[in-house]
């Protein structure tokens, strides 16, 4: 039920590194972490690699495998052909720490410019009341775990270092959405999507969608419909016209 | 000590679950600066695995719930073991952790009157468990996440930086916890941890310390649990002088995925059973129905149809059996594997498919769905799981004062959550862990911040010295000595074996004290636990200065298992097959006296009179002698 397989795997440092060829055993039914895991045992205890619940549920194990950003625990060895060379590489979009190991902070950095959820006043603990058509379009993105697979493959980020000040990248942008969209949220964060997070940058070609373990939809479900809402305000043109008035009266 | 980063905060919390971020929470709203020392990224801690929900009698689906039913189910499921205290105190205060986190930003599916929906759960008598699909532990542990940034955002705009007064140190592993003082005078210092991006060691003064690391479950083969849980705390609660008490007792749920071997182990919640899935063997019987432990046959339906009732009209049947507490499930299915009546894998049949339509199978069981679809071919829309015990959660626990949290005679120090012992007695009941994490994790972290005050005020706050930090990290480098050479991978994989083979789900004597012996021959192996390479993220590194901790807990488990000479709850033995009532009146305590384990009996606190009329006398009468009965007039 076993066979031998080919890895080559990224090895270094800081950017600097190489790739090293591993033969390593597979077991039947196993998946690409489980031979990362046997080479780390067996052949090189120091190989850097980050990993949780090997259940698909925390989004820590985020690599590249053959060039495909991919959960290592949700991608099955019986995908690929017993003969092929398998090659597991770190997030592109992100530093390289050691070896399959990426510093991701950017996104908890840009987390962070996001304000946070804002209750109605008045409304005590035990006192919310929704219903469940109408949490389910925000528990859509709560889904999310957080392995930032979109935002690395996002070209905005990907192929664009200097896209990182001003754009927060799907996963970031799609917690905008999440806010707007929950029934009892009180704070506006459309302006702050458009001006401080780059809302514009994203131009719809749905890659984040495309690699989302999660399933979730974001481009259709997140990102566009935020781009509509943020439209609404900014080209609305009685808003537009009640501004002009505005700063003409202040003026 | 240039290369060694020095950081001064009021509370240092060890850990960034569930538990962890309520204490940090609480203890940054009473005014104190928090560290958060988490071994991985901040949000995967293995919170994120729970699946079901979180317990607690807000009786927004069934008005007859309350606080006393939610501590009676407790007890029972913990065989009258628990703490009582603790499970008063949990019950009374869950409901108001789970509506907080609502106003927080967590999206709870809901009744239809827009409440917060409840769902049924083993040993839970009406439905209460809180929920997200089955994906509770994710909701929670973003939550919290999310609160800490507001938290965080709050002090950007009154003190000018995020982290001014809350900081999460994430992927930085703590190997020590510091004491200063002698006597009574003897108080928590500070922790030592390492970035493990880096290898750069942080020293942190601080004069409380909550141990909120979660549990164990990675001593055992096969597990549920994630890499982290290597029992960090209880190990470092047991060095600076604290106890562990119900080590014996640990949780195998009854379902895991039994394969491919790859993923055997991993959780299959008990949501699908509360949703209505059955258990079945291979000649297609319920077996459930044969293993009603007398203590249940009260609460339980006899025939299917009663059971399949109970669903729909739950006030006027009573449960189905799939339903018992977990040890109760986890014993009956390794009994028919026994009996030869297992599934082509070893484990049995859990069926969802034929009870409930495919849409809503897939809208209540998303990631179930999801699971098995992708790891295992398998469709539970169309065709049955094949499941089976898997070690999930260890009962046993620091020793702590019920009310405050703080470690039985170490001041200063306080451990909540799955690291916390005595809340669930001999078994835990399935969404009573993320309420636990809520209630005692809120409570450690006030009442950490309050002992600060008062040790700042009395001037016991005293930074570090430079010697005992030099002492600490000497010690946390020593894997890298030349005359190191035992790969620590293959040490770590025969413990496991160990333990899953000699201290698993059913127990005996000898086995127990070969397993034992065998833990002593590791001993001097894991002394030799070679780090290969640098100190840039190197697991190798990592293990090797988890596995002393490691091994310390897993003796500790073997130790009291072998000490406790009756079943009960997550403690069942071949050669002691019977729950005891004289045993029912003990803890098996661990600490170490001069550098050896040494486990104690000690006596458990007798439960109030007005907690114990909540119960029929008839049924504390399975539990108790009858000189317990008659001291509190219920014989």
């Amino acid at each position: 039920m076993s066979y031998m397989a080919k890895f080559r795997l990224w090895r270094g440092p800081d950017g600097t590194g190489a790739l090293k060829d591993y033969d390593v055993e597979v077991l039947e039914g196993e998946v690409v972490l489980d031979v990362i895991h046997r080479i780390q045992a067996e052949q090189d205890t120091d190989l850097a690699v980050r990993w949780n619940c090997k259940a698909g549920k925390c989004g820590s194990c985020s690599v590249e495998v053959n060039g495909r950003p991919r959960l290592m625990c949700m991608t099955r060895m019986n995908t690929f052909d017993e003969t092929e060379t398998i090659t597991v590489t770190p997030l592109r979009a992100f530093p390289v720490i050691r070896d399959l190991v990426t510093d991701v902070s950017f996104n908890y950095e840009k987390a962070r410019e996001v304000p946070a959820f804002k209750g109605p006043e008045g409304l005590k603990p035990g006192e919310y009341r929704m219903q469940q058509v109408d949490v389910e379009r925000s528990q859509e993105f709560r889904k999310c775990i957080e392995c930032f697979l979109c935002t690395n493959t996002c070209h905005a980020v990907r192929d664009h270092e200097e896209n990182k000040k001003v754009f927060a990248g799907p996963r970031v942008l799609m917690r905008v959405t999440e806010l707007d969209m929950h029934p009892l949220d009180t704070e506006d964060r459309q302006k702050l999507a458009q001006d401080e997070l780059g809302l514009g940058y994203c131009n719809i070609t749905k890659c984040c969608t495309e690699v989302c373990p999660e399933h979730i939809k974001i481009t259709d479900n997140a990102l566009i419909p935020l781009k509509e809402r943020v439209a609404d305000v900014k080209y609305d043109p009685i808003r537009w016209l009640g501004s002009k008035i505005r700063v003409r009266g202040q003026e | 000590m240039s290369d060694i980063e020095r950081y001064s905060f009021d509370v240092v919390v060890i850990g960034a679950g569930g538990a962890g971020l309520r204490a940090a929470i609480a203890a940054r709203e009473a005014g104190k600066t928090v560290a958060v020392m988490s071994k991985s990224l901040f949000g995967k801690a293995h919170t994120v695995m729970a699946e079901g929900g979180i317990a607690a009698s807000m009786a927004n689906v069934n008005k007859n719930d309350g606080w006393s039913v939610h501590f009676r189910d407790t007890m029972r499921g913990g065989k009258f073991l628990n703490q009582y205290r603790m499970a008063e105190l949990h019950a009374k205060e869950a409901p108001e952790r789970v509506w907080e986190l609502e106003t927080y930003g967590a999206l709870f599916d809901r009744t239809p009157d827009g409440k917060i929906s409840q769902r049924n759960f083993g040993g839970h008598e009406y439905p209460r468990l809180a929920h997200v699909g089955d994906r509770t532990g994710l909701e929670m542990i973003r939550t919290l996440q999310q609160k800490i940034v507001q938290l965080q955002q709050k002090d950007k705009k009154e003190l000018g930086d995020y982290e001014a007064g809350i900081r999460v140190f994430a992927e930085c592993s703590v190997t020590e916890i510091f004491m200063h003082g002698e006597g009574d005078d003897r108080r928590a210092a500070g922790v030592l941890a390492y970035w493990r991006p880096s290898g750069a060691f942080v020293a942190i003064d601080a004069p409380a310390v909550v141990i909120a690391t979660g549990g164990i479950g990675k001593s055992f083969k096969v597990t549920s649990n994630s890499w982290e849980y290597t029992g960090d705390g209880h190990a470092m609660a047991m060095i600076v002088g604290g106890a562990l008490i119900n080590m014996e007792f640990v949780q195998f749920h009854p379902t895991g995925m039994v394969w491919p071997p790859s993923v055997k182990g991993l959780l299959v919640t008990e949501s699908v059973r509360g949703d209505g899935g059955v258990l079945t063997n291979s000649e297609g019987r319920r077996f459930m129905f044969d293993y009603i432990p007398d203590v249940f046959k009260a609460q339980y339906a006899k025939t299917e149809e009663e059971a399949d009732r109970w669903y729909t009209d739950p006030d006027n049947n009573k449960r189905p059996p799939e339903l018992l507490p977990r040890d109760e499930v986890a014993r009956a299915i390794n009994s028919e594997v026994k009996a030869g009546r297992g599934s082509p894998h070893g484990g049995v049949f859990l069926d969802v498919s034929k009870r409930l339509p495919a849409d809503v199978i897939k809208a209540k069981l998303p990631s179930m769905w999801h699971q098995f679809k992708e790891l295992a071919d398998v469709d539970i829309t169309l065709e049955p799981m094949e499941v089976g015990p898997t070690c999930h959660y260890v009962m046993g626990g620091v020793e702590v004062d019920a009310d405050t949290q703080e470690l039985i005679g170490v001041k200063g120090v306080y451990a909540a959550g799955e690291a916390g012992g005595g809340l669930h007695g001999s078994n835990r009941l399935g969404g009573n862990s993320l309420s636990d994490l809520l209630v005692f994790g809120r409570r450690a972290g006030i009442y950490a911040a309050e002992y600060v005050s008062d040790a700042k005020n009395a001037g016991k706050a005293t930074p570090l010295t430079d010697a005992e930090i030099a002492a600490a990290s000497a010690w946390a480098l020593e894997p890298f000595d030349a005359s190191r050479d035992e790969n620590p991978f293959t040490i770590q994989a025969e413990l496991q074996m160990i333990m899953n083979d000699l201290v698993g789900i059913i127990r005996d004597g000898d086995e127990m004290r070969d397993a034992l012996a065998k833990i002593d021959a590791l001993k001097p192996r894991i002394a030799r636990a070679k780090a290969s390479g640098g100190r840039e993220y190197n697991p190798g590194w990592h293990l090797a200065l988890d596995l002393p901790k490691q091994i310390l807990v897993s003796e500790c488990i073997a130790r009291a298992a072998l000490t406790r000479e009756e079943s009960r709850g997550g403690h069942t033995r071949n050669d002691f097959a019977k729950m005891d009532p004289e045993w029912r009146k003990v803890n098996l305590v661990c600490s170490l006296k001069d550098g050896k384990l040494d486990v104690q009996k000690k006596a458990l606190p007798s439960i109030p009179k007005e907690l114990i009329e909540l119960f029929d006398p008839v049924e504390l009468s399975k539990y108790m002698t009858t000189e317990e009965l008659n001291a509190v007039g219920m014989a």
